[in-house]
């Protein structure tokens, strides 16, 4: 399923299209540590987490996840929304879940 | 694809909103050239991890990016303190990140780790006082 499909499904907000419609999730990722993000996140994935900086806009282009998926109604920072923008990476927002709900929700309207 | 191309890049020490720029700009290039999109993400990954440990560690430096027909190259060079002991630098967990980074999301001792796990080849030459050069290969056919 593609992200765009996933956030209509879900009722989520899209905070940015970017490559949404035509990016398949394959997997759930979930961690706020940078670091980590980078090494372990499967490409592909929809990678949750509550850091909308422009440095994890970063690591999502440069991991190759499917999109970012904002959890526990953290907010996407102005210079990363640019970013997001720029390098057409998806950002939705579970409206308010928490992590583990949000990457629930995304794995069963996926059917991963 | 038969000459190499080459690419320089400057990193801005301490600036955390530009870090990933090189990076950004390297993965284009190879999505255009047509690599493959595993040795595309081993390339961004590796290179960014070594683009962040430039600006926290080393205060910016150089990064020339060689693309052959064979593999794509990446040295990777500031003058910065140096890294006393890199076995200990290359333990998964081992940070001398201060706080204001951690706070950002990095600084948790994966940075070389990751460098080296998404890399084909690596070398790190670093003198303290002088400054650190590290160079990473991903071969197109592995």
């Amino acid at each position: 399923m593609t992200v765009t499909e996933m956030a209509e499904k879900l009722g989520w907000e899209v905070l940015v299209e970017g490559e949404g419609a035509c990016r398949e999730i394959q997997t759930v990722y979930c961690c706020d540590l940078l670091s980590f993000v980078m090494g372990r996140a499967p490409a592909d994935s929809a990678w949750v987490t509550v850091m909308g900086n422009a440095n994890a806009m970063a690591v999502a282009l440069l991991a190759d996840v499917a999109c970012v998926v904002l959890a526990e109604g953290a907010a996407l920072d102005a210079e990363a929304a640019v970013k997001a923008k720029q390098h057409q990476i998806a950002v939705v927002s579970s409206q308010g879940l928490a992590v583990y709900p949000s990457a629930k929700a995304v794995a069963e309207v996926c059917g991963l | 694809m038969s000459d190499t191309i080459q690419l320089n890049f400057t990193v801005p020490g301490d600036d955390f909103t530009r870090a990933g720029e090189a990076s950004s700009e390297v993965k284009g290039i190879l999505k255009k050239l047509g690599l493959s999109p595993m040795v595309v993400r081993k390339v961004a990954i590796a290179m960014y991890e070594g683009e962040i440990n430039m600006a926290i560690h080393g205060g910016g430096g150089e990064i020339t990016v060689e693309i052959s027909d064979q593999w794509v190259q990446m040295v990777l060079a500031d003058q910065g303190p140096g890294i006393p002991n890199v076995e200990l630098a290359m333990q998964e967990g081992w940070s001398t990140a201060p706080d204001s980074v951690r706070n950002l999301g990095f600084g948790a001792g994966m940075g070389l780790p990751n460098m080296k796990k998404y890399s084909d080849e690596m070398s790190i030459d670093s003198q303290v006082g002088v400054g650190t050069t590290v160079t990473m290969r991903v071969y197109l056919n592995l």
